[in-house]
């Protein structure tokens, strides 16, 4: 139906415009009066055509996504080509020739650029990383195998007469290998997009995809230099040159994008003031370090791939929130359209008499040839790399790597720029390359999902269906890591900590804006978008049952959201609605009568919010140990990639309570008080314990076991009716146990230790903020405990600051 | 390394130690070298300090209960075969053992790994989860920013979840039945002690 009706409008636009394309030469030069308007069609060709085919492709997209039941069984990419082939065909009917392809200049230049800064950018760094070594292997070793084995058999074929009178020499089959060889980024998004293989699998693939590339530059301009100058002139020097080229060209890639990246972190450090078009500095930067390491006959994919990589950290703290929002979605935005636009050309390509030169021996045997090495090489290199690997891949997880080596864009970019001069049959190679392409982005594509299905790949990891499984999974992280220490495994573990006490003191010093480091050092705003969302679903929940007002008073009751009652509150409270302005000051107090019905209601309504936010929560705040690494790589999903700076605060905990233990200076804080929620489960009064902070880790000189201290806190139920309201609480004094290894003296001290969530009161006075501000400061320097002489600057900063001087 | 019939000079027992943990002599000779490295008084066993000595364990959230982990109940140095003995419940799991009725269960064995992430949550060790441990666990490794409400609703959840009998608490085979689906071999092995 409206697909009838987009073709028909298709057609009779394209050939208008083309026909009056020609027709406008002449009628410019003799003009007989005044035009009141006239056809100016040769003033905005060019940018109205290229306008028109983005249109084009963009409506393409539009109408294959309309129906889902195709796109789950045939990935968008294969429909794009059909797409692209039937646009293909109305211009070749309408012209009879090809007027628009895929050049490369425009693909290099216009359309990947995107595809891979948006790749660099969302990039698992921490997954990528921890596997780069077997993706490394895979991408230099792998692709130069392919290269050579395809080279060389075809040729092997060629002497052996398979392929009929054809002539092509030894180094043209190698530069055609060579072009061949490359997994392409592309075209692995497109298909594994949809089918959400577990994550090692992914990035192995699509690290491949995008580390060959510095390998597929070399591989393939020394190639073309071979075939320039001719078989006689190559000797060792020559190749020696080639070996050496593959590093410059690899490493001087990498190092002008990682220039780039830093560059970008520096700026945004400074772009508080123009936050409105902040966004833009990585999109002007990512392009200008592909172009430069272009320039610079460096592999740019490269460069713009670590460009993205390294900055993505920098630029997502230092910004402002709708800033970071824009560069993502824009980022997906112009990824998502290029990626469009390519496969669409593809297909338009491909109807183009001119480039049709068929040798069934020729294609056949590259199709083969390119699958069978493939497979031979992956399970080759992975029996290798599984040897050294902390989880071997599995056979089935080889098997769709191999499967997933797809070639893509790149492959007929570098096709189209052979030099016909040099290589006669070059309109058979680029021929040959399309339908390499088509094999595997269309049915390899279209096969993919059956086979990851049939074969039981592990997918992406499906997330806990109990808050046992998924606490226990977090207890095991933390366990390898804790195991991997004592036992003396010096790993990538040590590497990684060495790298990050690097980066955290070094780098995000220079690279980072104050404020955004502070952030990294607590979980404050995680916190705080804690306390709204909870805020929106109770809203949600009162207007669900009629209205606000009935909120109003539910929060007095239900304060289990509450962290702390008091000043450090407020600025949750500011940003909070008016309605829940009330509630800091309301809590202590004793809760209006609420009839008991209506309490019920409102517990039970807490209580499904609740269930869903235990979850969530554990999501959330579960400390992620050195292993743990959670992304979520598709083209249409975004997550909040929180880093982990949880390690700082376990650390500074730690060393807290270790310093607690050798300290006898008296902290002379006042006894916290505690929040007490009382669940609806105890109806009876039953005293509540509310376990505070523990000693976690040793004192020096213990001789016994652990034993964890805890404090008990009891609160009294409400007469009458349950009062779910915190009460503060009452003296910790009476109730603390004092483990027996701790002195009299340090009493005191011990109380400063106590959970900040049990604290309720934070210490304002100017001496107790002095007094806390070494230990924020002496978990960067262990010796500076002494600090007397902090100005007092902290009780003239507002509240937020307070918070921070905690940690 | 040292021809076998040194190492089994060096480490006691080492055959009996290598048949109860499946270890390879290879690998307990690399162990003891890591022993040896710990114990830094050379007294030949450790104490709570020595591992305290490990940075990184300061860093981990659990690392207190990972220590006291080793030492068994009272006792607070740890010999050479306790702490193989630990150490080889992280041994990957023998998935082509042949399968021996009366062999000995190795400690890399499932249900030996689910034991000992058992005992990191029961310190009091009565073989119960109780609702304390558990609120314990949690406070240990959420970050600060939790309030001790949301704690309290996540850990009465997670009894809710896996408790069957009702007692407000989670026994070893609740925890093992609620943990069947995840795949612990990979999860607590640490590979190059294979």
């Amino acid at each position: 139906g409206q697909s009838h009706t987009f073709f028909l409008l298709l057609i009779c636009v394209v050939s208008p415009v083309k026909g009056e394309a020609v027709s406008q030469h002449g009628h410019s030069s003799n003009i007989t009066g005044i035009p009141i308007i006239s056809f100016k069609w040769h003033h905005v060709e060019t940018p109205y055509l290229v306008a028109f085919w983005v249109l084009v492709s963009f409506l393409g997209k539009l109408v294959i996504e309309a129906n889902h039941h195709v796109t789950s069984v045939i990935p968008e990419s294969a429909l794009l080509i059909c797409f692209g082939f039937i646009l293909g065909g109305m211009i070749w009917a309408a012209d009879k020739v090809q007027t628009f392809r895929l050049t490369p200049t425009v693909f290099f230049f216009y359309l990947l650029p995107q595809v891979i800064l948006d790749a660099g950018y969302h990039m698992p760094n921490k997954l990528f990383f921890t596997n780069l070594g077997g993706i490394l292997v895979h991408a230099v070793i792998g692709t130069c195998w392919n290269a050579a084995s395809l080279g060389l058999s075809l040729w092997g074929c060629q002497m052996g007469g398979a392929m009929g009178d054809l002539d092509i020499g030894l180094l043209q089959y190698l530069l055609f290998g060579s072009l061949m060889a490359a997994v392409d980024p592309v075209a692995v998004i497109a298909v594994f997009e949809q089918v959400h293989v577990n994550d090692v699998l992914f990035i192995m693939v699509f690290g491949e995809s995008l580390l060959n590339d510095g390998v597929t530059v070399v591989l393939f301009n020394v190639f073309d230099a071979f075939v320039s100058l001719g078989g006689p002139k190559i000797d060792a020097a020559e190749i020696i040159k080639g070996i050496v080229s593959f590093f410059v060209v690899a490493f001087g890639g990498s190092l002008v994008g990682l220039v780039f990246g830093l560059l970008i972190s520096l700026l945004t450090r400074c772009t508080k003031n123009i936050q409105i078009i902040e966004p833009g500095f990585i999109f002007v930067l990512g392009y200008l370090s592909y172009l430069t390491a272009e320039m610079l006959s460096l592999s740019a994919i490269l460069s713009i791939v670590f460009c993205g990589m390294c900055c993505q950290k920098y630029i997502n703290a230092n910004m402002d929130e709708n800033s970071v929002q824009t560069v993502r979605y824009a980022m997906k935005a112009f990824a998502n359209g290029s990626e469009t636009i390519i496969f669409v050309f593809l297909g338009i390509s491909a109807i183009d008499k001119v480039i049709w030169v068929w040798n069934t021996g020729f294609i056949l045997l590259t199709l083969l040839f390119v699958l069978v090495y493939r497979f031979i090489g992956v399970f080759f290199l992975t029996w290798i790399l599984n040897r050294y690997r902390l989880v071997p891949l599995e056979f089935v997880d080889q098997v769709i790597m191999s499967y997933g080596g797809l070639r893509g864009a790149v492959a007929y970019g570098l096709a189209v720029m052979l030099d016909e001069n040099k290589i006669k049959e070059k309109n058979l190679m680029v021929c040959t390359t399309l339908i390499v392409v088509y094999f595997t982005v269309i049915l390899q594509g279209i096969t993919m999902k059956p086979l990851v299905m049939w074969l039981k790949v592990k997918r992406a990891a499906v997330t806990e269906v109990s808050l046992l499984e998924k606490l226990t999974n977090k207890m095991f992280n933390h366990t390898l890591v804790a195991i991997e220490d004592i036992s003396g495994q010096i790993g990538h573990n040590y590497m990684r900590s060495k790298w990050k006490y690097f980066e955290e003191n070094w780098m995000s010093w220079i690279l980072m804006k104050p404020s955004a480091r502070k952030k990294q050092d607590q979980v404050f705003d995680v916190f705080h978008q804690l306390n709204l969302k909870d805020a929106m679903e109770y809203v949600t929940e009162g207007e669900r049952r009629g209205s606000l007002e009935f909120v109003r008073n539910e929060n007095s009751i239900i304060d289990f959201k509450k962290k702390s009652e008091s000043e450090s509150f407020d600025i949750n409270n500011a940003n909070m609605s008016n309605d829940h302005g009330a509630m800091s000051t309301t809590s202590r107090d004793p809760i209006p009568s609420v009839s008991l019905e209506m309490h019920e209601q409102i517990m039970k309504a807490v209580r499904e919010a609740e269930a869903i936010n235990a979850h969530h929560l554990l999501d959330q705040h579960l400390y992620k140990s050195r292993k743990q690494h959670r992304h979520r790589f598709s083209r249409s999903h975004f997550d909040i990639n929180r880093d982990e700076k949880e390690v700082q605060e376990i650390f500074q905990r730690t060393m807290r309570n270790r310093l607690k233990s050798f300290t006898s200076a008296k902290m002379g804080v006042k006894p916290p008080k505690t929040i007490v929620k009382h669940t609806q489960k105890e109806q009876q009064q039953k005293p509540m314990k509310i376990l505070s902070r523990s000693f976690l880790g040793s004192e020096g000189d213990s001789a016994s076991g652990y034993d964890q201290s805890y404090m008990r806190a009891t609160y009294r139920a409400g007469a009458g009716i349950e009062n779910p309201a915190f009460m503060p609480d009452l003296d910790p004094m009476d109730l603390l146990q004092i483990p027996p290894w701790l002195g009299e003296s340090e009493l005191d001290s011990s109380m400063v230790a106590l959970s900040h969530r049990a604290q309720v009161d934070l210490p304002r006075t100017p001496s107790n903020l002095r007094r806390l501000a070494p230990l924020r400061i002496s978990t960067r320097s262990t010796d500076s405990f002494t600090l007397e002489n902090i100005p007092d600057t902290q009780s003239a900063t507002p509240i937020t600051d307070n918070i921070y001087a905690w940690f | 390394m040292g021809s076998s019939s040194s190492s089994r000079n060096k480490i006691p027992n080492a055959q009996e130690l290598m048949r109860q943990t499946g270890f390879s002599s290879a690998h307990l000779l690399r162990l003891h070298d890591r022993f040896e490295s710990l114990d830094r008084d050379n007294r030949g066993y450790l104490s709570p300090d020595d591992f305290e000595a490990l940075g990184g364990l300061a860093m981990n959230p659990i690392g207190g209960r990972i220590i006291e982990a080793f030492f068994s109940s009272g006792q607070d140095t740890v010999d050479f075969s306790s702490f193989v003995r630990i150490l080889a419940h992280f041994r990957p799991t023998d998935r082509n053992r042949n399968k021996e009725g009366t062999q000995q269960e190795l400690p890399s064995s499932r249900t030996r790994k689910l034991k000992f992430a058992f005992q990191l949550y029961d310190l009091d060790r009565d073989g119960k989860i109780s609702r304390e441990e558990l609120l314990q666990v949690l406070r240990a490794m959420l970050g600060l920013q939790v309030t001790e409400e949301q704690l309290q609703s996540i850990a009465e959840r997670a009894i809710q979840e896996a408790d069957l009998d009702k007692d407000d608490a989670i026994s070893f085979d609740e925890f093992k039945k609620s943990l069947e689906k995840m795949d612990i071999d990979t999860k607590m092995s640490v590979s190059f002690l294979k």
